[in-house]
């Protein structure tokens, strides 16, 4: 599933802290197979609403990102591969 | 007979399954291995209102049926019927987060799919109403087709409600099991996504109690600052704290050894009982209330879930050194001992950030070093105050602290270009959110970690202290000769003395280190074993072990042993438990090389420079 990045997606990793958004694509290809297994165990998938909660203290890495009620914790590099949408209210 | 009903409980990590096992069982439970893998097998026992007895097993946390991990792997074939050593379990309780359905009734969902009869206890049901979320129950077993039942855990609310429905599903006949029928887990999701909106009566947002704490606790300034806070008040506690308890069991002990000398005339078996048993195991034996301090501290980390904070907050500085954060916690727990922070890592899915963190585990300072560490500097170190509330004695023992930790970051760096060359894995953890843990599972947890320290100190250290006791004692040394230079011992000493000389190392530490391969705090028990035998006319406590120690060992000596123990791996457990885990003999080889050439190298260089300087 390589869906094509919409025009107003972002990555997950630009996304600021405290803005919902929704999963537009996740780019699994650029995941190894384990870690696409336990993203897809979190819960990330198209359509999903997420969170950027809270950045670790060096280099802004890794990203607590709310996924439905889950909070979860994942390095910058994987939530690149992640394209959101984000939500205006 | 037939064997007990087999009750499995699982589900996420996270959805307190830990928790409502134990309100069901109660405290007499079995922890044992599943054979041929590394995985704990948590089992207790229930009894139905009507008496019956039914067998309830604690299957390891699982996102999915689809392992991840070598525990996950264990809970898939339990269910199926697949694992070794055990059998299928007759019914399942699935254990789910009421906050946080969406994702945990996709493993429900496929647990359900399996065709067990199945019961869903819909845990934490009062954090979800905090949370300012309301559910329905019936709903909710309308769309799963199974029984669902409200439970708050950590109260026992609830329990008796689960079990009076394990009572009715266990008396209906049951016919057979579906064979494992794989839903795709994107499906799965999507089908949990439904049911979880569909039970939900109400919400109301709320700001969590969790997201509050976590932009204190994660705050990029102020998060490191409160980590090394709580580092710091633990270390100082493990000191502070323990100092009465400590001087009970010097007391008991001191009382025990005069009682034993008064009531046996002098002799051989004086000398065992006193020289042997009671000064070898004691000197190991007051460092009881440190261990459990540590462990203390330890336990309320990760009931709370600040751990995987701490984890989150150490992953960047980590991953720099090629490990990933979640080494954080077995390394921490390494600190108390080596062995559950080795069987620790198993949470962490890549291979080569596992292999590392098993390697680099024994140099964190465990608490079995520190009374080889606290006997030395205070027979050494100046008890003079640097400052205001800082002594001499503490800073260095900060001082091998650091060493040690930063020793670990170096061979982990370096192992990570040779040897375990390749691209880290990842850094993907659930943040749960933030409870107390309750009491009782707290004690639990002290309880049985002093009980693994007493039946070592009772087994491992009593008998490695007496071989060694009778191992000195004979031949028995004539007028005018020294007993440790004539027996047994001395000469095995002698040749090990050969080898460590050039780093300062006299015939007294030669004699300990051989013992000591048993574990690091034998040697303390040890040097005191061959001191009491060598001056038998002494009355016990008279002179302590560190006014002895001060006569015969020079400063550059005394510090050349302390470099040695931060780095050299001297624990059969250790080195056992990495062959478990690693599953062969190849790295705790590697292993135990690596450390014993640093620790010579850093015990010579730590001897020269003092001997240069002039100590």
């Amino acid at each position: 599933m390589n869906a094509p990045f919409q025009p107003d997606a972002i990555r997950l990793d630009r996304l600021p802290l405290g803005m919902r958004a929704r999963v537009a694509s996740v780019d699994w290809a650029a995941l190894d197979r384990g870690e696409a297994t336990r993203l897809r165990q979190f819960g990330f998938d198209e359509g999903v609403t997420v969170e950027a909660l809270h950045l670790g203290p060096f280099g802004r890495d890794p990203i607590a990102v709310r996924v439905g009620r889950m909070t979860v914790a994942i390095r910058r590099k994987h939530a690149g591969a992640i394209g959101v949408t984000p939500l205006t209210k | 007979m037939n064997p007990l009903p087999l009750v499995a409980v699982a589900g996420n990590p996270n959805a307190g399954k830990s928790a409502l096992f134990n309100a069901l069982t109660g405290a007499r439970q079995k922890v044992g291995n599943y054979p041929g893998v590394t995985v704990e097998r948590h089992s207790g026992r229930l009894t139905l209102a009507d008496g019956r007895p039914v067998e309830m097993v604690d299957l390891p946390g699982s996102y999915s049926l689809e392992p991840a991990s070598p525990d996950e792997a264990v809970t898939r074939d339990v269910l199926l019927g697949r694992q070794k050593g055990e059998r299928q379990p007759d019914a399942v309780v699935v254990v789910v987060d009421a906050s946080n359905l969406d994702n945990h009734l996709r493993f429900c969902l496929q647990l359900i799919e399996l065709g067990l009869p199945t019961i869903v206890a819909l845990n934490m049901v009062d954090l979800a109403k905090r949370d300012g979320l309301e559910l329905d129950p019936k709903t909710l077993e309308r769309e799963l087709g199974v029984p669902v039942v409200e439970t708050v855990a950590v109260r026992r609310r609830g329990i008796a409600e689960l079990q009076q429905a394990l009572d009715d599903m266990l008396s209906a006949p049951f016919c057979g099991v579906h064979q494992h029928v794989k839903s795709d887990l994107i499906h799965l999701q999507r089908r949990a996504r439904e049911i979880a909106t569909k039970a939900v009566v109400s919400e109301t947002p709320v700001r969590r109690w969790t997201h509050r704490l976590d932009t204190v606790l994660l705050h990029p300034f102020l998060g490191p600052i409160i980590l090394a806070l709580i580092m710091f008040v633990m270390f100082q506690a493990v000191f502070a704290w323990s100092e009465t308890p400590k001087s009970w069991i010097e007391n008991g002990v001191a009382w025990l050894s005069s009682l034993v000398t008064g009531a046996l005339p002098p002799g051989l078996l004086r000398s065992l009982i006193v020289d042997g048993a009671i000064a070898g195991v004691g000197a190991v034996i007051t460092f009881l209330p440190q261990i459990l301090i540590l462990f203390f501290f330890i336990l309320l980390l990760e009931g709370t879930g600040y751990m995987v904070r701490a984890a989150f907050l150490m992953d960047r500085l980590m991953h720099g050194v090629g490990l990933s954060g979640r080494a954080f916690i077995p390394l921490l727990s390494s600190f108390a001992c080596a062995v559950p922070g080795i069987m620790a890592t198993r949470t962490i899915d890549d291979p080569k950030d596992r292999l590392t963190t098993i390697l680099v585990a024994p140099l964190m300072t465990c608490s079995a070093r520190l009374p080889v560490y606290t006997l030395i500097i205070a027979a050494f170190i100046p008890n003079t105050r640097l400052v205001w509330g800082v002594g001499l004695q503490g800073v260095v023992m900060l001082g091998l602290y650091l060493t040690g930790v930063g020793g670990a970051l170096l061979a982990a760096l370096v192992l990570r270009r040779g040897v375990l060359k390749g691209s880290s894995g990842g850094f993907m953890m659930e943040l749960p959110k933030y409870q107390w843990p309750p009491l009782k599972d707290v004690v639990i947890g002290i309880l049985s970690r002093a009980q693994i320290f007493l039946k070592r100190a009772g087994t491992i250290i009593l008998g490695t202290t007496i071989i060694l006791w009778a191992l000195a004692s004979v031949p028995q040394a004539g007028p005018g000769q020294k007993q440790s230079d004539v027996s047994i011992a001395g000469k095995i000493g002698r040749a090990i003395e050969t080898v460590v000389r050039p780093i300062g190392f006299n015939h007294d530490i030669a004699m300990a280190l051989l013992p000591a391969m048993a574990a690091r705090e034998v040697a303390v028990s040890a040097i005191a074993t061959v001191y009491s035998i060598d001056s038998p006319d002494e009355k016990a406590g008279a002179t302590t072990l560190q006014d002895k120690l001060q006569h015969r060992w020079s400063l550059a000596t005394a510090l050349a042993f302390l470099a040695w123990f931060v780095f050299a791996p001297q624990c059969i457990s250790t080195i056992a438990v990495t062959r478990r885990e690693t599953n062969g003999w190849k790295w705790p080889l590697f292993m135990v090389s690596y450390l014993f050439v640093l620790a010579y190298a850093f015990a010579g260089a730590t001897y020269w420079t003092a001997v240069a300087l002039g100590l």
